[in-house]
């Protein structure tokens, strides 16, 4: 732990350079969370990796790929786990709440001004307009991981892309029961392939 | 008042165990529970919503703080980002203190392969589901393909794309 490593410099693994407080943790995330427009993952990598080095780029992969795997906003559970490595519960907590908190408060004003001026015309088209542009960058961001999909022409992934689509964007189908289903199916689907590949 | 943010506890904090691949993957479902189910708001106030989640920093989970404002206020807001955001840090909390290392991942290979098309599927409809909400007209559309080939084959800066499309929005060509 973090606390005993100033002992007599015993510790087996060479710690990253002075893991960082509660405060520092809150203040590290608050800033990689508003300097995020359009999702805050790249920041977040660039602040831990690169400008703290509190974690390897390898570290730091692995650790995304727990928090992408399980439910929940990535990049949330990804402060929470961070924080929990760093200083335990309360290191959770601190993440959790710089990550948060200021970007809470800065989207619960423009609610609050979307509320009293949201019917003004001029303002209702700046946001049609704004609108329109955010779902073609999200449309963007899904082409691009699905090229590697496309690329290696896996019939089971894109056959289960295709699935999840149809039932949830077509045919507007509850999320929960459409994976339920489709988990598993994914699953055995893609032991089958890869079992059949390698015989 | 605790009526609505009961309902609001109660459905965000169920859909939270299932979003998997994010916040962008989980919008069909934020957009079923808000527009189709409960009638909270209309298509183009949650595109809206959307749109101000992209405008504002920070995670793209706080559309459903927009969501909840909507309903009931600040407590609405604040109810619904903790009910979304709570339980899946918890989980996440517990699952890294069981595994201490973060090489430890207990996500075998063949899982994570399973769920990536279902994530980018899910995302796909969720272009989908707000392309229906936000884009009324054929300029609209032309709007969200240009964006689209934009960032996809350009290293532009998101923001400005966004810019752009308010400032085409306020001159009235959308």
């Amino acid at each position: 732990m973090p606390s005993d490593s100033s002992a007599a410099g015993l510790s087996l693994d060479p710690p990253p350079p002075a893991l960082p407080g509660r405060l520092t943790l809150f203040l590290a995330f608050a800033r990689m969370s508003l300097a995020g427009f359009g999702g805050v993952l790249v920041f977040a990598r660039r602040a831990i990796v690169d400008r703290h080095r509190w974690m390897t780029a390898d570290e730091f992969n692995e650790t995304f790929a727990l928090c992408h795997f399980l439910p929940g906003p990535n990049i949330v559970n990804l402060a929470v786990v961070f924080g929990a490595r760093i200083r335990g519960l309360t290191g959770s907590i601190a993440a959790f709440l710089g990550l948060l908190a200021p970007p809470f408060l800065i989207v619960t004003t423009l609610a609050l001004l979307y509320a009293h001026f949201g019917d003004v015309p001029a303002l209702r088209r700046v946001l049609n307009g704004v609108s329109c542009a955010a779902v073609g960058l999200l449309l963007a961001v899904t082409w691009r991981m699905m090229l590697p999909l496309l690329k290696r022409r896996e019939p089971v992934a894109l056959a289960m892309l295709a699935i999840v689509f149809v039932a949830v964007g077509i045919m507007r189908w509850p999320l929960p029961r459409v994976l339920l289903a489709t988990i598993p199916l994914s699953i055995a689907a893609t032991w089958l392939a890869r079992r059949r590949k390698a015989a | 008042m605790t009526g609505p943010l009961f309902g609001i506890a109660l459905a965000f904090g169920w859909l939270s165990l299932f979003a998997v691949g994010g916040a962008a993957a989980a919008i069909p479902e934020i957009h079923r529970i808000a527009v189709d189910l409960n009638h909270w708001m209309t298509d183009a106030q949650f595109a809206d919503a959307y749109a101000i989640a992209q405008l504002s920093p920070g995670p793209n989970v706080l559309i459903v703080s927009l969501v909840g404002y909507h309903v009931a206020g600040i407590a609405g807001a604040l109810v619904a980002t903790l009910a979304m955001c709570v339980p899946t840090a918890a989980l996440a909390y517990t699952v890294s203190r069981l595994l201490k290392r973060a090489g430890d991942s207990p996500w075998p290979a063949l899982v994570q392969a399973a769920l990536v098309p279902l994530s980018i599927g899910l995302m796909a409809a969720s272009g989908l589901v707000l392309a229906f909400a936000a884009d009324g007209s054929i300029a609209a559309v032309a709007l969200t393909l240009g964006a689209a080939v934009l960032a996809a084959t350009t290293s532009l800066n998101p923001v400005w794309l966004l810019v752009a499309g308010g400032v085409l929005g306020l001159l009235g060509w959308i």
